[in-house]
């Protein structure tokens, strides 16, 4: 198997890592059991994301997928962020091995649980908006 | 301390040793006969076959006409298992029996045969990854043809009783096939005395190259082929032998079974210092028994971190080394040999395999020693799973 320079990068110096204690958005997706978990903080000001932090359990790509999903979601307005496909992930971290492509859709699917919190602590019900996460329980490779 | 480039994956394969390529290099530019011709080249090239078949099977307790070359660990299993169940077929045995935690190439080829009408037993291993005699003998049948056991352990280095299964098998009149891939040259072995049918072996985990390997195959057992074609082998193994390949594996099994008991106690000392530093750090825990364990074998699980993003880590430090973490296992759960001792998944995940060789330092072991707790702490500095188990919250029972 082999990672791209980008995913090593990122796996090695990944961004944005930690937490943001005052959130205005939280979301985790994956399991122990599966072997990855990301957990994804946005703060928003004005429907701009001015912040995001992760942190994973999980492979190199769960990592790389989790750092570059932060930077791309960075500063941009939530519909924008909404729009971000695990697609644009993989062509941002210039591809991903076949067999871990699920991580990328594990990253987008952490970010959209964020905002999904974010509309919650709204008032706004986030199934209108964001539609169903997709998240499953059954482990993916 | 210094970046240093670390080895610790010996295991998965071993770096050819000089005396080995030194064995095998006239093979591979002037002596390159085809070892059935009549010429003196080729003569040459069959003295060299006789002499390496002489070599592997003093170093093993077994006569010269008992070893077989092969292309590996994995066909001589396939060659044991698949042959030995056509043998026992048709005397209308089908029953095979086998433990949980084999290697693959004994695992796969099982279940294949169980889509082809055999049964098989896999016996259950206990929480320090050992077989108990009493589980093969509950196992064997009237009708079992085979009975296969690993004789250490790949992942987690554990030493299986394998005289014992072996007296048993003898006294029970069934074969008994050990992949003893990872034992030779490390643990003392004698095919008379352990009562061994039927033996595989590989070269590339004992600084030989990848490609070579041997089944040791007790006189009188004839097993019918796996390979067919030419008569090389004694008929047993068609295709033209690889000479350099055969020369490279009897010089490293004769160098890896000259010195076991010295080499048992400068690694084991190295093994055991490492395992003393890293079950230091917070949950933590050594997988497989402590004692009745391959000399160069380290196999630790870190809660709370996984195993692939571990061994990335560790590479960016100049560590090669290996995990049982489902990303790393190729499949969607962790290895089957640490669930089988009965790991969660979870912790399965976060698995670290250390395998030591010769070559090997207690310089290395420090480095290891200095690296790997720093790795662990961060990887968990940003493991939501971690922060969890800092909460003391179940995180296997989703």
């Amino acid at each position: 198997m082999i990672y791209s320079e980008k995913v090593m990068d990122h796996f090695a110096n990944p961004r944005n890592v930690g937490e943001i204690p005052d959130a205005d958005g939280v979301g985790e997706v994956g399991n122990a059991k599966c072997g990855d978990i990301m957990k994804m903080y946005i703060k928003v000001n004005d429907g701009i994301i001015t912040d995001v932090k992760f942190k994973t359990f999980g492979c190199g790509a769960a990592v790389a997928t989790s750092s570059m999903a932060t930077e791309l979601i960075k500063g941009k307005p939530i519909e924008e962020a909404l729009k971000l496909t695990n697609k644009a992930v993989v062509e941002a971290l210039d591809g991903l091995p076949a067999v871990k492509l699920h991580c990328s859709v594990l990253a987008e699917q952490a970010m959209k649980a964020a905002l999904a919190d974010y509309y919650k602590r709204q008032g706004v019900d986030p199934a209108l908006i964001i539609g169903d996460l997709g998240a499953s329980d059954v482990c993916e490779i | 301390m210094d970046k240093r480039f670390v080895y610790a994956d010996n295991s998965a394969t071993t770096k050819i040793s000089k005396p080995v390529l030194d064995a095998m290099m006239p093979y591979l530019t002037e002596h390159y006969g085809n070892a059935s011709s009549i010429y003196s080249l080729g003569m040459d090239s069959a003295k060299a076959i006789l002499k390496a078949r002489e070599t592997v099977a003093k170093a093993i307790g077994a006569k010269t006409g008992e070893i077989y070359f092969t292309s590996g660990g994995s066909e001589s299993d396939n060659w044991a298992i698949k042959c030995a169940a056509e043998v026992g077929a048709s005397k209308g045995k089908k029953h095979i029996v086998t433990t949980v935690f084999e290697h693959h190439a004994v695992l796969h080829t099982c279940q294949y045969l169980e889509k082809h009408g055999f049964e098989v037993t896999y016996v259950p291993v206990d929480e320090m990854g050992l077989v108990h005699i009493s589980d093969i003998e509950k196992a064997i049948r009237d009708d079992t043809c085979l009975v296969t056991v690993m004789f250490a352990n790949n992942e987690i280095g554990t030493i299986q009783p394998i005289a014992e299964i072996g007296a048993l098998c003898r006294e029970k009149k069934v074969l008994f096939h050990t992949d003893a891939v990872q034992a030779i040259g490390n643990v003392e072995i004698n095919v008379a005395e352990m009562n061994i049918d039927l033996l595989s072996m590989s070269g590339h985990k004992i600084h030989a190259p990848k490609g070579i390997g041997a089944m040791y195959m007790r006189a009188g057992i004839n097993l019918p082929n796996l390979i067919h074609g030419g008569a090389q082998e004694r008929s047993k193994r068609a295709g033209t032998e690889n000479v350099a390949g055969i020369v490279a594996l009897a010089t490293a099994v004769s160098e890896c079974t000259k010195n076991i008991a010295e080499k048992q106690e400068r690694l084991s000392k190295i093994r055991d210092r490492i395992i003393a530093e890293l079950t230091k750090i917070p949950e933590s825990r050594l997988n497989g028994d402590p004692i009745k364990r391959l000399p160069g074998n380290v196999n630790i699980s870190f809660r709370g971190i996984e195993g692939e993003s571990l061994l990335l880590s560790l590479d960016l430090e100049g560590i090669c080394a290996s995990s049982g973490s489902a990303c790393t296992s190729g499949s969607l759960d962790p290895s089957h040999v640490l669930l089988a001792i009965g790991l969660p998944h979870s912790t399965a995940h976060g698995s670290l395999r250390l395998s030591l060789s010769d070559e090997n330092t207690e310089e290395d072991a420090d480095y290891i020693c200095e690296v790997v707790p720093r790795v662990v702490e961060k990887l968990r500095a940003m493991s939501p799973l971690w922060e969890r188990i800092l909460r003391d919250e179940d995180i296997d029972a989703e």
